[in-house]
């Protein structure tokens, strides 16, 4: 062998490796468990099993973040727990909202599941697409609002925590100054952002809400900047609307109070925490798995669950919260429980002083998913939020 | 007037960051060698450092784990387009894209844990003048560090031998080596240097700066280095100037916010990206200056 063939062989050796560990780190992964995994080898059939449904889960964050992945990963876990070995799930992490999304959703019916998730707003139309394409395959999508035969979407009423984190920072801050940092402008982030202001008026009627957009869903670094600049700003009580545990740890350090949001967050700054607005999906994905091991499954309707169906709670609340907070924490989870009590009942201004809701006027769910404004206590102007 | 010294403060902080790795990104670029692994190298090293502080609880030793994993990856990335000729950018693309699956997997352990209390630092009297004090004198010793090293490199750079012998290299490969210098060699040290730079970037940054582990959490600051170094005209003070200018409009369009101008945030968001091109390109905008300063054989690989 020539010098020149050796060296281009160790070339193209040592590319493929680097390749090999590239795919490997960026690959699918499967988990089941092994005996519901590897169907036996071709040869006498023995006696027919029900083949196991397969269930498949698109995410747009990894597993790690500790908050709105995990919570759904945590679902996906609670499903796997609930019907054993008649299902078999597997799940890609960090599916870009592009067009990747749709040759992801595409590979997943391809590999034979029967029931899919995609797990964020941005996978609406790759969803819409494919399910158009494979009929066979249900499809339900997170937090979207266009539905299919075989697609159906479901949401949680994140606001109802907000406004139970906003109940106890009202009570908490000493500078009536609370801060959020805000991911990226969309009626579910500005909902949440009124809602959290909402509950802190009705401890404190003082309080004003500074909020900061990162523009991000996942970004520790800015996320800890926006925190910081709060903070600076005289924010002693923040909560965040972003994907990672970043704002807490930054109040943490500095020595203010934060929530956790979406997983419960305690560990990330056990100081800091007041308490942590979580999403509990496994109520819905076990609905939805079963219906679908049923054969019971319809497309075409989307879910909002919230306290009432389990869906949201406010959890680990700090031991230093006064027990009037939490009795009154108590109070409104008990109200939406029941439907006695609504966060969104007039009157309710928006803070360039219009009347948006009336006295005792109750708003519906179309009112609430085309939030557009900031409600009086909230500072500054909702980014782009002028036309209408 | 306290809001702002917090922004200097703050600017600093978010600077050293940018800065420790462009200026490591420098010196192998003066050497000829562009390295666009710098984003996987500083998730590795963030993880690595990350761990060690969690095992240790002593931020010193997490830099030192994360200099040592950021140069071993550099010193693959070198053996391979050093010494086996592959194409530096595809090459570094395929150390970014491990670095990031690597660290993402080494790291799932480590998502829930807490780092140790941060020690508070002030310089003795100069921390206490009041406002000056807060905005320049009470960082964690990264900061002023940092500033050190850009002035080390200048020095090592334009005014000792050893830094000629690695700008001739380049600058002419062919040249240095016909003189006798070990390019490849040469080459090899000045891709781990880098990387160790890189390294304690990402060390710094799990560590300290923002103290927590995710995954991807260095979320393109690498790049941003990488693109500092050449908008920089590879030129040290620039590149802390330019580390600073990005990392303070980052800072300014976030406090601009939360002081209620009504600009909307997309724009803002836009904002330090455009600030440092424009900055850096004006004070670049000589052509002659550039083609100076550039490294010639920048990116191509030297066979003898």
């Amino acid at each position: 062998m020539t010098d020149f063939q050796k060296r281009t062989l160790l070339k193209v050796a040592a590319m493929t490796t680097i390749a090999a560990a590239a795919l490997v780190g960026c690959g699918k992964k499967e988990e089941a468990k092994p005996a519901a995994a590897a169907p036996a080898a071709p040869v006498a059939a023995a006696p027919a099993k029900a083949e196991p449904l397969k269930v498949a889960f698109a995410y747009v964050g990894p597993v790690g973040d500790g908050g709105w992945t995990f919570a759904h990963d945590n679902a996906r876990k609670a499903v796997e727990k609930e019907f054993g070995d008649k299902i078999v799930t597997s799940f890609v992490e960090k599916v870009p909202e592009s067009a990747d999304a749709e040759r992801v959703f595409r590979d997943l019916a391809g590999q034979g599941n029967k029931l899919i998730f995609g797990t964020t707003f941005g996978y609406m139309e790759p969803m819409l697409k494919v399910a158009a394409d494979t009929k066979g395959v249900s499809f339900e999508h997170a937090t979207g609002y266009k539905q299919a035969d075989n697609l159906r979407t479901y949401d949680s009423r994140t606001y109802e925590g907000a406004y139970m984190a906003g109940v106890i920072a009202g009570k908490m801050t000493k500078t009536n100054t609370l801060g959020v940092v805000g991911s990226i402008p969309i009626p579910e982030v500005i909902r949440n952002i009124n809602s959290f202001t909402l509950g802190a008026q009705s401890s404190n009627p003082k309080i004003k809400t500074k909020v900061v957009w990162v523009n991000e869903w996942f970004n520790p670094g800015k996320e800890t900047e926006a925190a910081t600049t709060l903070i600076n700003g005289g924010a002693d009580v923040l909560m965040q609307n972003t994907d990672s545990s970043a704002v807490l740890q930054t109040a943490e350090k500095l020595g203010k109070r934060a929530f956790g949001w979406d997983s419960d967050m305690t560990a990330y700054g056990p100081k800091a925490h007041l308490g942590s607005a979580v999403i509990n999906w496994a109520p819905y994905y076990i609905k939805a798995t079963g219906e679908a091991l049923a054969g019971t499954w319809k497309g075409g309707t989307g879910a909002w669950w919230g306290v009432k169906e389990g869906a949201i709670d406010m959890v680990s609340v700090a031991a230093d919260v006064p027990a009037e907070t939490k009795a009154k924490l108590d109070e409104v989870k008990a109200g939406l429980k029941a439907g006695t009590f609504a966060i969104w009942k007039g009157p309710i201004m928006s803070n360039d002083g219009k009347e948006v809701l009336a006295k005792d006027a109750v708003a519906d769910d179309k009112f609430m998913g085309g939030i557009n404004f900031y409600v009086k206590g909230v500072e500054g102007k909702v980014p782009g939020g002028d036309k209408k | 007037m306290e809001a702002y010294a917090l922004l200097i403060a703050a600017t600093l902080n978010a600077g050293t960051v940018l800065a420790i790795a462009a200026l490591g990104l420098l010196i192998n670029e003066k050497a000829g060698v562009v390295n666009l692994g710098a984003e996987g190298m500083m998730l590795c090293a963030a993880i690595a450092g990350f761990a060690t502080v969690v095992h240790t609880g002593n931020v010193w030793l997490g830099f030192l784990a994360g200099m040592g994993a950021g140069a071993f990856l550099a010193a693959l990335f070198g053996g391979l387009v050093i010494w086996l000729g592959t194409n530096q950018y595809a090459t570094g693309l395929a150390l970014t894209l491990f670095g990031t699956g690597f660290s993402a997997f080494a790291g799932i352990k480590y998502v829930q844990e807490k780092l140790p209390e941060q020690t508070q630092y002030s310089i003795p009297f100069l921390g206490d003048i009041p406002l000056v004090g807060q905005a320049l004198f009470r960082h964690h010793p990264m900061v002023y560090i940092t500033i050190a090293l850009m002035l080390g490199l200048i020095w090592f750079l334009y005014r000792t031998r050893a830094g000629l012998v690695l700008r001739s290299v380049g600058e002419s490969p062919e040249s240095a080596h016909a003189l006798g210098y070990p390019v490849r060699r040469i080459r090899l040290w000045a891709v781990m240097a880098g990387g160790a730079l890189c390294g304690l970037s990402g060390a710094y940054l799990a560590t300290i700066y923002t103290p927590l582990w995710v995954e991807g959490m260095v979320s393109g600051k690498g790049w941003i280095a990488l693109a500092l170094t050449t908008f920089a005209t590879w030129r040290p003070a620039r590149v802390l100037l330019g580390a600073y200018l990005f990392g303070g409009f980052t800072l300014l369009q976030l406090h601009l916010q939360g002081a209620g101008v009504e600009i909307p945030s997309q724009f803002l968001s836009m904002m330090p990206y455009i600030v440092t091109i424009v900055v850096l390109v004006l004070i670049s905008r000589n052509s002659a200056f550039i083609r100076i300063n550039m490294p010639a054989s920048l990116g191509k690989p030297f066979s003898t």
